[in-house]
C-alpha cells in the first residue's frame, strides 16, 4: 500500500535551535576593496534581517523532506482536468544552456542563437495554431488572455467601435471573465445546451452591436468539441467581435484542427500545459499569444523576426507590454525542446493519443454510477463525471472521492468544476499516460464508488496515508486564526491580544 | 511510430478495438471542413543526441563572454549556489502542479509558507502572497488593488521609475482609464517632494516609489512621501530591489500599504527575461488582503490537530469568484519562490548581510575607476549596485570596442550616457579591464 513520507518537520526558522551562528555558504570578497566604507546614514541604515542561520547541509535536508511531502507528474499520474499534467521529458532540461546567462537587455547581436530559437517557436506556434503572428511575452496563460482581450479592446477603440460586452461561456475557464473584467469590459455569460455545448440561437439572441468579442475554449471544459464553432465565428464576425480562444485545452485537438481554420482571430498558448513544460508547484509556466490579420499589429512586443539577423520588432499598433522584458524564455526553450524531440510526426499524435487515453478511460469506468452529459458524445482532452448520485445515495461528495484518490498513490481529478456540472469530478489522463496506468487509475476510483455503497464513513475521513489529514479549513480562513506568515505566528505568540485581521 | 514520451501509440489498434470503435468515432464530431489537411510544417523528430547538438549549435551562434554582463535594469547576473539548484530541481517540486489537494502537498505548501515568512521578514510586512510573475506585473497589480480600494484614476510615480517596469504599468493599467503623473527628480536623483506636493490631490489613487530607483539611487524622504499619501488617503506602494534590504530599511518600517519587487536577485539566473519573481506583500489589514491578488499558503491544524499548510482565502481568485475576482493571475513563480527561500537560507542573517555590503563596495569601486578617467555621474546621490554613467565619448562605441575584449558593458541610455550593474559576479580584475579598455578610446 502506498504511503506518502510524514516528517515531522519544522517551519525553517526553528530548525536551529543553538541560537549560534551558522551560515550556508561563503560570500566571494574582494579584500583590497574591503576599505571601501559604506556610510549609509541612520535613515536608512538598516542592522539586521532576521533570517535563518543553518548549514548547507541542514537547508538541504530540510527541502529534501519537503519534497519528499509533495507530489509531482514525476512521482505519479495527475489527472487534474484542463490542467494537461503531461510528463515533462528530462532532455528539455538541456534548453537551458540558451538561456540562463543572457540578460534580457543584451545587444542582439551577441545573442543571436537564442533569438533564433525564439523566432523557430515562433513560427512552430503559428503552424499549429493556424495563425499569422505569434508574441511569447505572455509569461502565463491568464497573461495570454489579459493581453488579448487588450487587443481587442484597443482593435475597438481605435476602429472607433463602442463596444463593452465580453461574451464568456458558462463552461469557460475563471481566468476568462477574470481577465475580460481585468481590461474593463462587461461579462454576459452564454449559457450552454442540454448537451453541454455553446447554445447558437442563445449566442445569436445575445450578440449585438455591444459584443467586442466572445471567449472560447474547444474542446470545452467538458471536454466536448464545439462541433457549431463555424456558425458561433460567423455569428461573432457579423456583429464585428472577435473569436477569443482559449488554448488550455488545446491538447485534445492538436494535429487534428487547428483555432485559426475554426475562425479564430486571437489565441493563447500554454506551453506549460500543451508543450510539456513542468508546472513547478503553479509556476512558472510559458505562454504564446497569436493573431491572425487585422490582429498582428496588436500583439504585445517583442515579436522575434529575422533580416540579415534577428531581432527584436514591435507591432505597429501593439498594446505593449505585459511583462517587464521578453516572457519566461527559460521555459520557452523547453518547449522548444519538447517540439524538438516529438517533431511533426509526434506533434500530430498528441490530439490523438490524449483523446483515445480519455475515452479509454470512459470505457473502463462505463458500468459505475458516474453519471456523463451528452454519453454518446467522444471526449476529447479531458472528462467531467458527475458523483451526484453516489452523493445522494451515500452522502460520499466528489471531494471525498478526491480524498480517497490520494490514498492510492494518485492525485486527484479537478473538482466542482465547471459549475454547471454537479459533484464534478474533472479527468484528464493525457497522452503520456500509458494505459496500464490509466486501467490502474480507473480501478481505484471503481473500489472507492464501491466502498462509498459499504463503508462511506471511512471515505469521509480519508486521506488516511498521506503526510497530513484533512485540513481546518475554517480556522485557516477565519480572521482571528488566518495565519500567512511566520511573522504573524510570532506575533501572536508574543501578544496578549488576539491579532485579528480586520 | 514508435517514441518514448507516448507509450500507446503502438496498442493503439488493441485500445480500439477492446473499445469496439474506430478512431474516427472518437473525432466524428468535427467537421471535414475544418480539419487540418495535409501535415503540419515543424521539423523531423529528434532523438536527445542531436537535440543536444541543435541546442549546442544555437549556443555558439551566442557571444561567448569573459565576465558576465554589466547590465541590470532590473535584473541582475549573479551567483546562483548548487544547493539552489539541485533543491529546485527536485521532481516533486519542479513537476508538481499548484497544491489543490493540500494533503498530499504539504511539502510544497511549507516550503511556499516558508518564502512568505522569509520575504515578510526581509520587507517587515505581514503578508506576502506566494509570488506573481515579476516586478513589473506585480506593480501593475498594485495600483490596479489601489484603484478597487478608492476608486481614483489618478497615479502619482516617480520620473526615474525604471522604464521597463513603467511600460507594463502602461499596458495594464492604462485600458482602465488609469493616468499616470510623473514626479520629477532633485539634483541628487531623488523625488523631489515640492514637485510631488504640487501634484498631489484627492483624486489620486496610489503613489508609487521605487527604492533604489532605476539609476540605483536611494530615495531619502521615503518617510514625508509617505506622511503626505496617508492624509489624502492616498494608497502607497513601495519598489524594491529585495537584496538592497540586506543594507537600508525595509518597506515596513515605512508602513506602506504594498511592497512589490523582483526576487530575480534572490537566487535566479537571468534566464533571458523569465522566468523571474513578483514579490508582493501587504500590510496587516483586511481591506489590502482581500483586494490582493495571487495565491497565499496558511498554517492551520489537519483533523488529529496537527499543524498543516493549505491554500487561503480563495475566494479572492478567479475560480471562484470569476469576474469578481481580484486578478486572473492561476499559474504564477512558485519554483521561483521557493528558490528565493533556499537562497536566502543559504545565505542566512550574516552571509546576506555580507553580500550586500560587497556588491555595495564593488560597484562604488567601478564608480570611481570611470570618475577618475574623466566620465562624471549623471546624480550625485549614494546608490546599490546600478549606477549611471556619462562618458565624453559616444557609448555605442565604448559598448563596441568593449564587445570586441568579449566584454558586455552597461546598458545604454542615451548618446553619451550607459547604467552599469556590478555584482559579486565582477570580480575586482574585471572591473579593472572593464575600465581599462573604457580608458584606451
Amino acid at each position: 500500500m502506498w504511503r506518502q513520507a510524514k516528517w515531522d518537520e519544522p517551519i525553517i526558522f526553528e530548525l536551529n535551535t543553538s541560537g549560534t551562528e551558522r551560515q550556508g555558504v561563503l560570500i566571494p570578497k574582494e579584500e583590497e576593496l574591503s576599505q571601501i566604507d559604506i556610510n549609509l546614514p541612520d535613515y536608512l541604515r538598516r542592522n539586521e534581517v532576521n533570517l535563518p542561520e543553518l548549514t548547507e547541509n541542514e537547508v538541504v535536508r530540510h527541502f529534501v523532506r519537503l519534497s519528499q511531502m509533495s507530489y509531482g507528474v514525476d512521482v505519479g499520474m495527475m489527472p487534474l482536468g484542463s490542467c494537461t499534467m503531461k510528463y515533462n521529458p528530462k532532455i528539455e532540461e538541456a534548453s537551458q544552456v540558451i538561456t540562463e546567462e543572457y540578460h534580457p537587455l543584451q545587444d542582439e547581436k551577441t545573442v543571436q542563437g537564442t533569438l533564433e530559437m525564439m523566432y523557430e517557436i515562433q513560427e512552430w506556434l503559428k503552424e499549429v495554431t493556424g495563425m499569422d503572428a505569434c508574441s511569447l511575452q505572455v509569461p502565463a496563460g491568464s497573461a495570454g488572455e489579459l493581453a488579448g482581450v487588450l487587443m481587442i479592446k484597443k482593435y475597438h477603440n481605435e476602429t472607433g467601435n463602442v463596444k463593452d460586452e465580453m461574451l464568456v461561456a458558462d463552461t469557460a475557464h475563471g481566468t476568462n471573465p477574470a481577465s475580460a473584467s481585468m481590461a474593463g469590459f462587461k461579462v454576459i455569460y452564454i449559457r450552454s445546451n442540454k448537451e453541454g455545448l455553446v447554445d447558437t440561437e442563445l449566442l445569436k439572441a445575445t450578440a449585438g452591436e455591444r459584443t467586442a468579442g466572445f471567449m472560447l475554449t474547444n474542446p470545452n471544459t467538458l471536454g466536448l468539441f464545439e462541433e457549431n464553432i463555424a456558425d458561433i465565428a460567423k455569428v461573432i464576425h457579423e456583429h464585428n467581435g472577435i473569436l477569443y480562444y482559449d488554448g488550455a485545452n488545446l491538447n485534445g485537438i492538436l494535429g487534428i484542427v487547428r483555432p485559426g481554420d475554426m475562425g479564430f482571430d486571437v489565441v493563447h498558448l500554454n506551453l506549460h500545459k500543451t508543450f510539456g513544460v513542468p508546472h513547478g508547484g503553479g509556476g512558472p509556466g510559458a505562454g504564446a499569444i497569436c493573431a491572425k490579420g487585422k490582429m498582428v499589429d496588436y500583439l504585445p512586443y517583442p515579436l522575434i523576426e529575422k533580416s540579415e539577423t534577428f531581432y527584436a520588432a514591435i507591432p505597429k499598433k501593439s498594446i505593449g507590454k505585459l511583462t517587464s522584458f521578453h516572457g519566461n524564455i527559460g521555459n520557452v526553450a523547453r518547449a522548444y525542446v519538447y517540439i524538438l524531440g516529438l517533431g511533426k510526426e509526434g506533434v500530430s499524435q498528441i490530439g490523438k493519443m490524449s483523446t483515445l487515453a480519455t475515452n479509454y478511460l470512459i470505457y473502463a469506468l462505463k458500468d459505475t454510477k458516474l453519471e456523463l452529459m451528452s454519453p454518446e458524445r467522444p471526449r476529447k482532452h479531458e472528462v467531467v463525471f458527475s458523483a451526484k448520485r453516489i452523493a445522494d445515495e451515500t452522502g460520499v461528495t466528489a471531494f471525498d472521492i478526491a480524498k480517497a484518490l490520494l490514498d492510492d498513490g494518485f492525485y486527484a481529478p479537478t473538482i466542482y468544476f465547471p459549475p454547471i456540472v454537479e459533484e464534478a469530478l474533472m479527468i484528464e489522463p493525457t497522452e503520456t499516460e500509458s494505459i496500464e496506468t490509466i486501467r490502474s487509475f480507473a480501478n481505484s476510483l471503481k473500489r472507492i464508488l464501491d466502498e462509498a455503497y459499504r463503508n462511506p464513513e471511512k471515505l469521509r475521513d480519508s486521506p488516511y496515508n498521506t503526510a497530513v489529514g484533512r485540513l481546518d479549513q475554517a480556522r485557516a480562513n477565519h480572521p482571528a486564526s488566518v495565519t500567512p506568515s511566520y511573522r504573524i505566528e510570532r506575533k501572536r505568540r508574543e501578544s496578549k491580544n488576539d491579532l485579528i485581521l480586520k | 511510430m514508435i517514441h518514448p514520451w507516448l507509450p500507446n501509440l503502438k496498442s493503439k489498434d488493441r485500445i480500439l478495438s477492446e473499445m469496439g470503435i474506430n478512431e474516427e468515432k472518437l473525432f466524428s464530431d468535427i467537421p471535414h471542413e475544418i480539419r487540418l489537411k495535409g501535415e503540419l510544417n515543424l521539423p523531423k523528430v529528434m532523438s536527445e543526441l542531436e537535440i543536444k547538438r541543435k541546442l549546442n549549435m544555437l549556443k555558439e551562434k551566442n557571444v561567448k563572454l569573459k565576465y558576465p554582463p554589466f547590465i541590470g535594469g532590473g535584473v541582475c547576473p549573479h551567483y546562483v549556489h548548487e544547493a539552489v539548484k539541485f533543491l529546485i530541481s527536485r521532481s516533486e517540486f519542479y513537476t508538481a502542479y499548484t497544491p489543490y489537494q493540500p494533503e498530499i502537498s504539504q511539502g510544497i505548501l511549507q516550503a511556499l509558507y516558508e518564502y512568505q515568512s522569509i520575504m515578510a521578514e526581509l520587507l517587515e510586512m505581514d503578508v506576502v502572497n506566494s509570488s506573481m510573475y515579476d516586478w513589473g506585473s506585480s506593480l501593475a497589480e498594485a495600483v490596479l488593488m489601489g484603484f478597487r480600494i478608492n476608486g481614483r484614476r489618478k497615479v502619482i510615480i516617480p520620473e526615474l521609475i525604471n522604464p521597463n517596469h513603467e511600460k507594463v504599468l502602461r499596458t495594464w493599467v492604462e485600458p482602465r482609464g488609469i493616468n499616470l503623473i510623473k514626479v520629477k527628480p532633485s539634483n541628487d536623483g531623488t523625488i523631489d517632494v515640492h514637485d510631488l506636493l504640487n501634484k498631489v490631490g484627492d483624486d489620486i489613487s496610489s503613489i508609487y516609489i521605487q527604492q533604489p530607483n532605476f539609476y540605483g539611487i536611494f530615495e531619502k524622504n521615503i518617510e514625508e512621501i509617505v506622511d503626505i499619501a496617508k492624509k489624502k488617503r492616498i494608497v502607497t506602494i513601495m519598489g524594491v530591489n529585495p537584496l538592497a534590504l540586506s543594507l537600508i530599511k525595509p518597506p515596513g518600517v515605512y508602513d506602506v500599504d504594498i511592497a512589490v519587487g523582483e526576487g530575480q536577485e534572490l537566487g535566479l539566473p537571468l534566464n533571458f527575461g523569465g522566468p523571474y519573481m513578483g514579490i508582493m506583500a501587504v500590510r496587516w489589514d483586511a481591506k489590502l488582503v482581500r483586494q490582493m491578488p495571487g495565491r497565499i499558503v496558511g498554517k492551520t491544524l489537519d483533523d488529529k490537530k496537527r499543524p498543516g499548510y493549505t491554500l487561503i482565502l480563495q475566494t479572492r481568485e478567479q475560480f471562484a469568484r470569476r469576474e469578481k475576482a481580484t486578478s486572473n493571475i492561476t499559474t504564477n513563480e512558485a519554483l521561483m519562490a521557493i528558490a528565493n527561500a533556499v537562497y536566502l537560507s543559504l545565505l542566512g542573517k550574516n552571509g546576506f548581510k555580507e553580500l550586500g555590503e560587497e556588491i555595495y563596495r564593488r560597484s562604488h569601486y567601478a564608480a570611481k575607476r570611470f570618475i577618475e578617467l574623466g566620465a562624471s555621474k549623471k546624480f550625485e546621490g549614494d546608490f546599490f549596485e546600478e549606477f549611471a554613467v556619462s562618458f565624453r565619448k559616444s557609448y555605442e562605441k565604448i559598448h563596441n570596442k568593449l564587445l570586441e575584449h568579449e566584454i558586455h558593458g552597461g546598458l545604454r541610455l542615451n548618446e553619451m550616457d550607459a547604467l552599469f550593474c556590478v555584482t559579486e559576479v565582477h570580480s575586482k580584475e574585471a572591473i579593472d579591464e572593464l575600465v581599462s579598455i573604457v580608458g584606451e578610446i
